[in-house]
């Protein structure tokens, strides 16, 4: 009987003074958060992708917070969350630029052939110092997906080894743009306007022998559009994003087919 | 006095590894080895931890358990007592170091229940029963050696589970099971250092 009172006290006691310590030190080392930090982790995507260029979701909420950081730099939250950030941060709204990625490259692989078969690791960085990959169009996509493997959410797929965006799931947080070695991938606004997919600089001849669906610079497009937006840069179509109305008119007069209007959804 | 430390840190470090030849902390061991900074941060929290429990630790059993004759309650105390270092010293480091607990901080709750730092703990104990010159210094250098053993065992496997990731691997193996045969593997390797300790300082 007496063992059990003993070791219960001591136990307690030790229990009791661990318990004491622990809370008068939460009260003295307390540290004040700012409630606006909070607020606005809560806003958050919470993705962590980076996009805003703060370490994670919690790094940008404290740059906002102190007043470090831009309000409409989250991409991922898009026009919502930027208005609610503001509500809380008590600026004004700033309409965020929807954006999204593109991959400047059409040459599927009935369109385009390979050079030589490539056996080694199954990424395009490694298959690039190779000869400049295994597929003919030294520009073009390699298909090995490295930006698939770095998207978080799951916007990019490669169909007929060419990788391809979703525009609905694609949040532009930029990670594929780092990811391509062939720097295929850009930012484009959301809104009705013709993209040259192809990236081929190489001269018409050399273009059409090594990927059907490259563009030959035949400057079709160019006499056909009514706002004089395209213009032939280095042996490839240019389309000037501002002047661009999006009418339709260019694609169809494409022979090749490598530009095309942005489905808007 | 000081040979004897010598030999004791070292053979915490090397042939006593509380991951590869004791299989404590196996969790952490294959949680956070994927990348080195990670493993480094982890096992230099655990370090922390280890030397700062052995120090509350040994003093408690045996000033205050063992006279009471209550050594049964050594795994009780000792967790309330390791769980509330962790909590305080993230409070602390919270407070007066936040740039240390930015880096550290993630790893500390995690440390709460490891079974390496109730491990060192304990059997430090253990050995000073066996052996009673094995005093408090040794026990605080044997703990400080468990910690810095832990961080090679998490150095040398980030390193080995990096060039794992560039390995082609058959399906069946791909993911924790390779990662299990690699462990097994380092943990053989350090089974040579067998005897080493007493040879160098004999």
């Amino acid at each position: 009987m007496n063992e059990i009172v003993i070791s219960v006290i001591i136990v307690g006691i030790i229990g009791l003074t661990c318990g004491i310590i622990l809370s008068i030190s939460s009260i003295v080392m307390s540290v004040k958060k700012d409630e606006k930090i909070e607020k606005i982790l809560e806003i958050l995507p919470g993705a962590n992708c980076g996009a805003c260029g703060f370490s994670g979701c919690e790094g940008y909420a404290k740059a906002l917070a102190e007043g470090k950081a831009k309000v409409g730099l989250c991409s991922p939250g898009g026009q919502k969350v930027s208005n609610e950030i503001s509500k809380i941060l008590g600026v004004k709204e700033e309409s965020s630029e929807c954006r999204v990625a593109f991959i400047h490259c059409c040459g599927t692989s009935d369109k385009t052939s390979k050079k030589y078969d490539y056996h080694g690791i199954s990424s395009c960085s490694a298959a690039n110092m190779l000869s400049a990959g295994p597929s003919k169009c030294q520009y073009g996509c390699i298909g090995f997906g490295d930006c698939l493997n770095v998207c978080e959410f799951g916007a990019i797929s490669i169909c007929d080894g060419v990788a391809k965006v979703d525009q609905n799931k694609c949040v532009a947080c930029g990670k594929c743009i780092d990811a391509c070695p062939k720097k295929l991938i850009s930012f484009i606004k959301v809104k009705p306007q013709a993209i040259v997919s192809c990236s081929n600089h190489d001269a018409a001849a050399n273009t059409f022998k090594n990927c059907k669906a490259g563009c030959v610079a035949c400057k079709r497009c160019v006499k056909e559009c009514p706002q004089d937006a395209i213009s032939i840069k280095n042996s490839l179509a240019y389309v000037d994003k501002d002047k661009c109305i999006g009418c339709g008119k260019c694609v169809k007069v494409c022979k090749i087919g490598c530009i095309k209007l942005l489905n808007i959804k | 006095m000081f040979k004897a430390l010598a030999a004791c840190f070292l053979a915490s470090i090397l042939t006593e590894n509380y991951i590869l030849n004791r299989f404590l902390g196996i969790c952490p061991f294959l949680g956070v080895s994927k990348k080195l900074n990670t493993a480094m941060g982890m096992s230099s929290a655990v370090t922390f931890v280890m030397v700062l429990a052995t120090a509350v630790t040994w003093p408690i059993y045996t000033y205050l358990l063992l006279p009471n004759k209550l050594e049964y309650l050594q795994t009780v105390v000792f967790i309330l007592i390791i769980a509330t270092l962790v909590q305080l010293v993230e409070t602390i480091l919270k407070k007066y170091i936040p740039s240390l607990y930015n880096s550290l901080g993630i790893y500390l709750p995690l440390i709460t229940t490891n079974c390496a730092v109730l491990g060192v703990t304990m059997l430090v104990i253990e050995k000073g029963s066996i052996d009673p010159s094995f005093g408090y210094i040794n026990s605080l250098v044997n703990a400080f050696g468990a910690g810095i053993g832990f961080l090679v065992a998490m150095a040398i496997f980030a390193g080995v589970r990096q060039r794992l990731e560039k390995c082609n691997i058959p399906k069946t193996l791909q993911g924790l099971p390779i990662t299990l045969i690699a462990a097994s593997l380092v943990a053989v390797s350090f089974l040579g250092f067998q005897g080493l300790i007493d040879g160098l300082l004999a």
